[in-house]
């Protein structure tokens, strides 16, 4: 286990317009060759237009334990959804 | 210009990316990194996808309901105008990117003028293929350096085959009387102006690679009068294997 | 709080961790990376899926034994691209694999030991061109059936991956047939090359989609995990009943005197299968074991020191950069 090229993250962006989107990852000794590997990988049917390549290891996760405290207290604040406030059946364009 | 001679200039181009690419080919499924695996085929593919247009080009100047396959499979190996260089075989990932370093460098400067040519569909074929040649000139420089700037091993075994290899590149520039007639009418281009050219960037990515070119005066030639190495009838055997077992069928 | 809230608040704290889990699974929700999971759902799926990747990677070898010789331009670049995109799938599965926190040195690791096992298919050697055919129209289309119900298994990552191959696979079982059709319809020497292929991988096609569900030992927990949404003689039915028409189709013959059509069930009656043949494969046995595994083992020490001289230069310039800075 010596001198293993490290795990990289992929996103791509399809088509101008749209955002990059996470496609998977692989490994590389550098990030020229992530980029050039991710290419090769991801890219072989026309999926892509740009790519971003970041190491595995630099991206701070949420912890799915914490997942509680920082994703429920969203759920019952319904206020924030267009769908909670009646307007009159007439009104347009709201 | 006759079409013999037109046929004639095809080859010396298309030959290159047929055997190339079969070279390639042998590699998949056995490269040092999935990723790497990936990459190399994606080469060979570009390649084989190039040589199918030249001979389908050559197959339509032909006339007399001639094939891609019949011109890349059914000719004896005298008649395969390739360079020595592209026939050498895989002995390891050095050979394997120097030998597709050496070749890059000079493809992607031959289809830069070669999308000038009079000759609507060799140009066009260059044009799309500047930018599959583009890349490949990318992989192989980069690792190049990789492997030249790498550990000690790497840079004594990817010297070793520079120093193996570059007796071959001298080759790339000669010009045959198909040559020669084609650059009068237009069509062809002359190799010997890109030499230069070819020296300054292969210069400039061994330096970075910390790689010496050998100083050798004597180069291998041949080629390009279907006279090749050992090598070659063992990849034609290989590739030509089924056409021969099995003449006159549709696969 | 409406009292059905207040209900809801106070079951969620008496369920344990397991029993959450397994009804996030019943309720079709998907499982991510750093949620917590019972430590044998961890190494089911690390057998599973790498097993999947192995079996992709092993996979390339039958098959590229006959790139350089391919009959034409054609069948050559199609069929490189076949074996590249194994080579992109077994990719994609050692990623997802890599996600439960096991390395893919660690996965290659199990593979060249034998620890590791990849479909025993891969072990029977490719005589023919028309092995190339075959292998695409019968054993590729075994996996489709494999694989298509994994698109909607528990697991994300795998999941995810899963949706690709399948994406990809679509092309690899029209080439294989395509190749079988042109050999049917061709010459009598094609047409019996054919044959001899269909006699020879029909039954180690069959075996690929497992043992007998009596013998099987994963396939209740599997089920519950949705790493398997039918049995695997459901699944060996299933592609015999479709295989069966697409040979009849191009007039060649499957090679088992007792299949026969049941017009009451609604399927094919088929051959006894010749189970010491698979387990004697699978114990290592079969035709190719011995050079499957040894070309994956050279790849990858022949490799070695391509990646160790990569990640020397990844390093350099690195310490470049930094030197720089300062």
């Amino acid at each position: 286990m010596k001198n293993n090229w490290p795990l990289w993250e992929v996103f791509v962006r399809s088509k101008n317009g749209l955002e990059h989107r996470h496609f998977g990852s692989l490994h590389a000794a550098d990030a020229e060759m992530a980029l050039e590997n991710a290419r090769d990988v991801y890219t072989r049917r026309n999926e892509g237009v740009s790519i971003w390549v970041v190491e595995s290891k630099h991206i701070t996760a949420s912890n799915p334990e914490n997942s509680g405290e920082l994703f429920e207290p969203a759920q019952d604040k319904v206020y924030r959804h267009p769908t909670f406030y009646t307007l009159p059946d007439e009104v347009k364009h709201m | 210009m006759k079409n013999e001679n037109l046929i004639q200039y095809i080859y010396g181009i298309a030959d290159n990316a047929l055997i190339l690419g079969q070279r390639l080919s042998e590699l998949c499924g056995h490269g040092p990194s999935l990723e790497t695996d990936i990459a190399l085929t994606n080469m060979a593919l570009d390649l084989l996808g190039q040589t199918r247009s030249y001979y389908q080009y050559v197959a339509r100047l032909t006339g007399d309901e001639k094939t891609e396959d019949d011109i890349a499979f059914l000719r004896i190996e005298r008649q395969y105008k390739n360079v020595l260089l592209v026939e050498q075989p895989n002995r390891h990932f050095g050979y394997v990117i120097t030998r597709q370093f050496f070749f890059d460098v000079f493809h992607l400067l031959l289809l830069q003028e070669l999308q000038n040519s009079k000759d609507e569909t060799l140009s066009a074929i260059a044009k799309k293929g500047i930018k599959e040649v583009s890349y490949h000139q990318r992989f192989s420089s980069d690792w190049m350096k990789r492997l030249g700037d790498g550990t000690e091993e790497s840079h004594q075994k990817v010297q070793e085959a520079v120093d193996d290899l570059w007796r071959f590149t001298d080759e790339l520039f000669h010009l045959t009387e198909d040559d020669k007639e084609a650059i009068e009418t237009g069509i062809g281009i002359d190799v010997t102006n890109l030499k230069e050219k070819y020296n300054k960037k292969i210069k400039e990515i061994l330096e970075e690679a910390t790689l010496t070119i050998p100083e050798i005066k004597w180069f291998q030639k041949g080629g390009k009068q279907g006279i090749h190495s050992e090598h070659m009838g063992y990849l034609l055997a290989d590739l030509q294997y089924m056409q021969r077992a099995y003449p006159n069928m549709v696969w | 709080m409406s009292e059905k809230e207040v209900k809801n608040i106070r079951t969620e704290g008496t369920r344990s961790l397991e029993e959450i889990f397994e009804q996030r699974i019943a309720r079709d929700e998907k499982i991510e990376p750093k949620d917590w999971m019972p430590e044998k759902y961890r190494q089911t799926h690390i057998r599973q899926i790498s097993q999947h990747a192995h079996s992709e990677i092993v996979g390339m070898l039958p098959e590229g034994n006959w790139i350089t010789r391919a009959p034409s331009l054609r069948r050559k670049v199609a069929l490189l691209a076949k074996v590249q995109d194994e080579a992109g799938h077994g990719l994609y599965l050692y990623s997802a694999c890599e996600t439960l926190g096991i390395s893919r040195d660690e996965l290659y690791e199990q593979l060249h030991t034998g620890k590791a096992k990849y479909s025993s298919i891969f072990n029977y050697p490719t005589i023919t061109w028309a092995d190339i055919g075959a292998i695409g129209w019968l054993v590729d289309g075994a996996a489709i059936i494999n694989q298509v119900p994994l698109c909607s298994t528990s697991y994300g990552p795998y999941a995810r991956a899963m949706v690709r191959v399948c994406k990809e696979e679509s092309f690899h079982q029209r080439q294989g047939y395509e190749i079988m059709t042109k050999l049917a319809n061709g010459t009598s020497e094609q047409k019996e090359m054919a044959q001899d292929a269909l006699n020879r991988w029909w039954w180690p096609s069959l075996m690929m989609l497992g043992p007998t569900d009596a013998e099987s030992v994963h396939t209740e927990q599997s089920m519950k995990w949705k790493l398997k949404r039918k049995t695997n003689d459901e699944l060996r039915q299933q592609f015999i009943d479709q295989t069966v028409p697409q040979a009849d189709l191009i007039g060649l013959t499957i090679p088992d005197p007792d299949l026969k059509w049941n017009e009451e069930t609604g399927h094919y009656d088929f051959g006894e299968i010749d189970w010491d043949e698979f387990w004697q494969v699978v114990k290592g046995h079969g035709p190719c074991n011995k050079e499957r595994l040894s070309a994956r083992v050279n790849a990858w020490e022949e490799g070695e020191w391509v990646r160790d001289a990569a990640m020397a230069y990844a390093k350099k310039q690195e310490d470049k950069k930094l030197k720089k800075a300062i």
